[in-house]
């Protein structure tokens, strides 16, 4: 068993590094990611938002809706946590 | 061949990471590696959107007082360390809910070995 | 925490570490826009300096945040952070477009405020979700 999963892992081995071969390089300056949202980010962000720091701007101000999301999983784990090992059985409630 | 190896070094050790999180969650029994497995992937999946981001060139995407507007050549992609910010603190959180589900599990089974735990099962 | 970890020396030691843990992420939080920081890595060393005080202390604890406050304190923290989308509402724009509260008249800096705002809100929301899981894995069965 343990072979056949090692044999196909090495077969995904050779198809990501195949696949990789599509991906723009590491430090591209013009690779996809660098080129659609994030120019807007970084030379208006200070002007829009007034933060300076581009990753609060992008993540308090133009994604809020995100990060609210985020929030939201956060708070629902923590909860779920109480759910799973705090509950009293006995209880009559 | 030198500058190939140059840009695709990075992605080949994080496909590398990758499939060692895979190997670890198919050939490991202990549901407890399991989890640490899932973890591995967590952070070669945040390491791939952080190379994402680099620029050849690139500082931290902070402006320094007194600037006020960036130039997109001189400051690395904001967006990937924004999400992976979050991914990070998600991927806690969502640990401590496997962790708390593996103590339920060992305090009715008595074992985090998972054939043990299916022989309890079928009892 | 069931069994404590440390000695009087620990207790010490922390007793003096803990109010610099607690100003730094204070410092974290409020210098976010113009620093490496903000709400989420706040809210962490917040919860580590809490967590510090757990671990040393064990369950005689003397100070710190008992896990009910914690949850009150994390649904706080969420509250804040939908609370301010909806005021934003009430004032005419969009939720969470806080350019339209009545904090100022130049928008950046409004901006700036509402983004603060929100952010201690991520902060006491990851701050008592993980105390919450901390005290609940450490803890007793119940």
């Amino acid at each position: 068993m343990k072979k056949v999963t090692f044999f196909f892992l090495m077969l995904m081995a050779v198809l990501f590094i195949f696949v990789s071969l599509d991906l723009a390089p590491t430090d591209d300056v013009n690779s996809p990611a660098a080129t659609h949202v994030s120019p807007r980010y970084i030379e208006e962000a200070h002007e829009e938002t007034g933060a300076a720091n581009m990753v609060t701007a992008v993540l308090a101000d133009y994604r809020g809706y995100d990060t609210l999301g985020e929030t939201t999983v956060i708070f629902t784990a923590g909860i779920a946590c109480l759910l799973i090992l705090d509950v009293r059985q006995k209880q009559k409630w | 061949m030198l500058a190939l190896t140059a840009g695709y070094i990075n992605f080949w050790l994080i496909a590398i990471l990758l499939l060692v999180g895979f190997y670890g969650i198919i050939a490991t029994e202990n549901l407890l590696k399991k989890l640490m497995a899932l973890n591995v992937i967590s952070v070669a999946i945040i390491l791939f959107y952080l190379n994402l981001g680099q620029k050849a060139g690139g500082t931290v995407p902070i402006l320094p007082p007194g600037v006020e507007a960036g130039v997109t050549e001189a400051y690395a992609n904001p967006l990937p360390h924004t999400l992976m910010l979050t991914a990070i603190v998600v991927g806690v959180a969502t640990t401590g809910v496997g962790l708390a589900m593996l103590r339920k599990i060992y305090k009715r089974y008595g074992s985090l070995e998972e054939p043990v735990v299916l022989k309890e099962m079928r009892k | 925490m069931q069994k404590r970890f440390g000695s009087s020396i620990l207790d010490t030691a922390i007793r003096l570490l803990v109010p610099f843990y607690l100003l730094y992420a204070v410092y974290v939080l409020v210098h976010g826009h113009y620093s490496p920081g903000g709400g989420f890595q706040a809210g962490v060393v917040l919860a580590a300096s809490i967590i510090l005080v757990n671990m040393v202390q064990g369950e005689e604890i003397t100070w710190g945040i008992k896990k009910q406050t914690a949850v009150i304190l994390a649904s706080l923290g969420t509250f804040i952070y939908a609370g301010i989308g909806f005021i934003a509402l009430f004032f005419g724009g969009d939720f969470l477009n806080y350019g339209v509260l009545p904090l100022g008249d130049i928008e950046p800096e409004v901006r700036a405020l509402g983004t603060l705002g929100i952010e201690t809100g991520v902060t006491l929301g990851v701050m008592g979700t993980f105390i919450v899981i901390f005290n609940l894995l450490t803890g007793r069965e119940e």
